[in-house]
């Protein structure tokens, strides 16, 4: 079972290195990230509907310096790999995908903490080889962090699979909801979150609210003509 | 007409010739900056990283690698630093310049200091609160219009990545150039207006972007689209409201926690 998860487990390290540390090409997005997960399992569509969904959640996430924030790369490979696993339309497949790629992010958060009091605790150690201008010192700390972040993202798929796949599974079988019900309050609150995101991202800038409203109507024709 | 006009201007003295940064150099600069925030940490913040950076062109001080300028050098640019790591270069460039300028090192630390808060509240404006969230949209439109998957991160990737790449070359280059007079680099057009066009632009395609997106990924829900617009719209200025006291994506995850749950305990 193991060596079936390693490719994802790949993934998810590498996805969680780019949220920080290596390159930050936003590969690590909800949006890329669930639909290569979704990919190497085999179902790529099913894995961009999940990252489509997450990435409305990650739209709240500015990932300011030295705030706390969710871990997303890592995640939502959890996410769309428990989402894309399942046969097309399982009830309450996608519901439960969701809530496991949001715990998996809130957990990956905590662990990007704990790695830079990590990286914090080694640089301290290293203060006066530092003021020395010990390039070995500055070169080490680099690869050490880098490594410790990869190992992270790694952990971090990893435990998610194993955790939260037989979570998922039981809850799916045991599944009571309408389906199409499900569906619609995972959009729902995916949407909500992400319309108080978008609020808080415009509401300083002037006019902002008008290009918002502007964009909104070109929308919704664009759904009652267009698609 | 005065006589200064009639006459043919006195050139003006030509600006100081940059020095060349050798290519490798500035190929190897480039490189790890895309790794500059790899031993980010609450202490030292960006220190590392900054020393990490400049460290290929320290090599061309008198003396090389381990020779007294050097290591000197090396040790003034490892300590606490803070920027946005995309204009983290600007600081990078101008730094390097400054080092193998022989600036006297007081003055660069000084430099270095006042260096700081422009570059982290600039790109953090320009990129984490515009060029990201509207790339986003861009991207969840694109999948609300129906594109496939290679067709979204393609959009995704290429047009974020193209600003994204762009500014780490440029703020290498405007820092290099600059050196200790870089500070006209950060009054540039696109970092003074750029994020409240960007921010407008964002804001434009989220109207189009949301309605799109919820229209696909709702998909065998479609028969409760009215209540899950009421919804969004309660939730949407519910969670505005909140702002700061708490986070959407939080509470989202209890809401949907709970909702699993009492689907789960519903069958048995």
């Amino acid at each position: 079972m193991l060596l079936e998860l390693l490719p994802l487990v790949i993934l998810g390290a590498v996805l969680g290195l780019d949220v920080v540390s290596f390159p930050q090409a936003m590969v690590s997005r909800p949006l890329v990230a669930a639909t290569a997960a979704g990919a190497m399992i085999g179902n790529p569509s099913a894995g961009l509907l999940a990252g489509a969904t997450l990435e409305l959640f990650a739209l709240e996430t500015l990932p300011f310096g030295a705030s706390r924030y969710p871990e997303w790369g890592s995640a939502a490979v959890v996410g769309g790999a428990l989402y894309a696993a399942q046969p097309l339309d399982t009830p309450g497949a996608m519901t439960a995908a969701v809530a496991g790629a949001l715990a998996a992010a809130w957990t990956g958060g905590w662990s990007m903490f704990l790695l830079r009091r990590l990286n914090a605790r080694l640089a301290r150690r290293r203060l006066a080889a530092l003021a020395r201008g010990s390039r070995l010192t500055v070169v080490g700390l680099q690869v050490a962090g880098l490594t410790f972040d990869l190992v992270r993202g790694a952990a971090l798929t990893l435990l998610g699979l194993l955790v939260l796949r037989p979570i998922t599974d039981t809850a799916i079988v045991r599944w009571s909801v309408d389906p199409r019900f499900s569906r619609a309050v995972v959009v729902a609150v995916a949407a909500s979150v992400a319309a108080g995101a978008v609020w808080k991202i415009f509401h300083t800038t002037a006019g902002a609210r008008w290009y918002f409203l502007a964009g909104l109507a070109a929308g919704l024709l664009i759904i009652r003509f267009g698609t | 007409m005065t006589a200064t006009s009639a006459s043919p201007a006195t050139p003006a003295a030509p600006p100081p010739r940059t020095p060349a940064l050798p290519l490798r150099t500035r190929a190897a600069i480039l490189i790890r900056l895309l790794a500059i925030q790899g031993s980010w940490n609450y202490e030292i913040l960006l220190g590392n990283g900054i020393g990490f950076c400049v460290e290929p062109a320290l090599r061309l001080l008198p003396g090389g690698v381990g020779g007294e300028r050097y290591r000197q050098a090396l040790a003034r640019q490892s300590q606490y630093f803070n920027a946005h790591p995309y204009l983290a270069g600007v600081a990078v460039g101008a730094l390097a310049r400054a080092e193998l300028d022989g600036e006297p090192a007081a003055k660069i630390e000084r430099f270095r200091t006042a260096l700081c808060g422009p570059l982290g509240s600039v790109g953090d404006r320009l990129v984490w609160a515009g060029w990201l969230p509207f790339c986003s949209l861009l991207a969840l439109a694109a999948f609300g219009f129906g594109a496939g998957p290679v067709a979204v991160l393609a959009i995704f990737l290429g047009v974020y990545n193209a600003g994204h790449f762009a500014l780490r070359i440029w703020a290498l280059d405007a820092g290099w150039r600059g050196g200790m007079r870089v500070a006209n680099a950060l009054a540039n057009p696109v970092l003074r207006r750029g994020p409240e066009h960007i921010v407008r632009a964002a804001a434009c395609m989220a109207g189009i972007a949301l309605p799109l997106a919820l229209n696909r990924t709702i998909d065998t829900g479609r028969a409760f689209t009215g209540v899950v617009l009421v919804a969004v719209a309660v939730g949407g200025v519910g969670l505005a409201r909140l702002q700061g006291r708490a986070e959407g994506w939080r509470i989202a995850l209890g809401v949907l926690a709970l909702f699993v749950l009492i689907s789960v305990v519903r069958h048995g």
